[in-house]
């Protein structure tokens, strides 16, 4: 089976769904969902780079650029909204932030 | 099945399974050094898709910084390392959701995407370089998103920095400004106080002197 652009899509695809799942099984840990979150964003990277590639067309690419910018970022910021947590709470459960009733 | 095939297959089992790890593991210090090995095999997939600057750029800020920063954070809070039990039926359900996604997904691509194979991929020229491409396409095209992402940096430090700041009310500091504008009149006052000698004074005459020396407390 020779290498294909369906390879890769289904890697990503794989990663996503895995992604997925970690935020269903990880509903305690604040932390390791914030991981799925760059695994999701990872899949959507490979996927990115792959119709790059099998394009031709280097604009792929440069929004996996951007993307890993927002992601440093976003995980920066969440992870400072964590520690601000932990101080304030003694707890990352996510089923223990419910002072906003939600 | 030729040598490309196979690295691709060796790095794809090595993400999933970084990946799959990164959600099973108990502890979050061993998910997070399951997301670098994730990373770094997720790295070399992109090299075989020839987006080297990427892939370098996937290692330096991901491996290199963002899961130091998680490690660090997993590390300093103290978080209970057995986070409770998972429940069948959530388990459950979680597995199948990801598998209905992962087979719908990979149903629509292999049907799709199947006859895209690598080497009909456009053919690259010879003297081609993936960071001079990208730069050029960056600094020119996309050069309005670039300063947009710039200011995305900017506002994730300063956020980060003034969510985690705090000063401590248990310390006591040592004002530095103040210290310096300190003048010896306000630390130091003299007093002239007189000599008394109760034998050989007569009563009542230095008690006049007296009341310009120590002030009454």
């Amino acid at each position: 089976m020779t290498l294909s652009l369906a390879h890769f899509l289904a890697l990503g695809a794989i990663l996503f769904a895995l992604s997925v799942v970690g935020i269903f099984l990880n509903r305690r840990n604040v932390i390791v969902m914030l991981m799925s979150i760059e695994l999701m964003l990872l899949a959507v990277n490979i996927n990115f780079i792959a119709f790059s590639h099998f394009l031709g067309d280097a604009a792929g690419q440069v929004f996996v650029f951007f993307i890993m910018t927002v992601a440093a970022a976003e995980s920066a910021i969440g992870l400072a909204i964590l520690v601000v947590l932990f101080r304030k709470l003694d707890t990352v459960d996510a089923q223990e932030l419910d002072s906003l009733k939600g | 099945m030729s040598a490309l095939t196979a690295l691709f297959y060796v790095f794809a089992a090595m993400t999933v399974f970084g990946a799959l790890r990164v959600i099973t593991a108990r502890n979050p210090v061993h998910s997070a050094l399951y997301l670098v090995l994730t990373f770094a095999s997720a790295a070399a997939i992109w090299m075989i898709l020839k987006a080297e600057f990427l892939a370098i750029v996937l290692v330096l800020v991901y491996v290199g910084a963002v899961m130091v920063l998680f490690l660090f954070v997993v590390m300093m809070l103290d978080i209970n390392m057995d986070s409770g039990g998972r429940g069948f039926w959530r388990s459950s359900v979680a597995i199948f959701v990801g598998i209905a996604i992962a087979l719908e997904l990979a149903a629509v691509l292999f049907l799709y995407f199947k006859g895209a194979s690598i080497a009909d991929a456009p053919p690259l020229p010879a003297d081609y370089n993936n960071t001079k491409a990208l730069g050029a396409l960056l600094y020119t095209e996309y050069v309005y998103p670039f300063e947009i992402a710039a200011v995305v940096l900017l506002v994730a430090i300063v956020s980060a920095i003034a969510l985690t700041l705090r000063r401590r009310k248990d310390v006591r500091y040592n004002d530095p400004s103040k210290a310096v504008r300190t003048r010896a009149a306000d630390r130091l006052r003299m007093v002239t106080v007189p000599p008394v000698s109760r034998s050989t004074a007569p009563p009542g005459a230095p008690e006049a002197d007296a009341t310009d020396g120590e002030p009454a407390k």
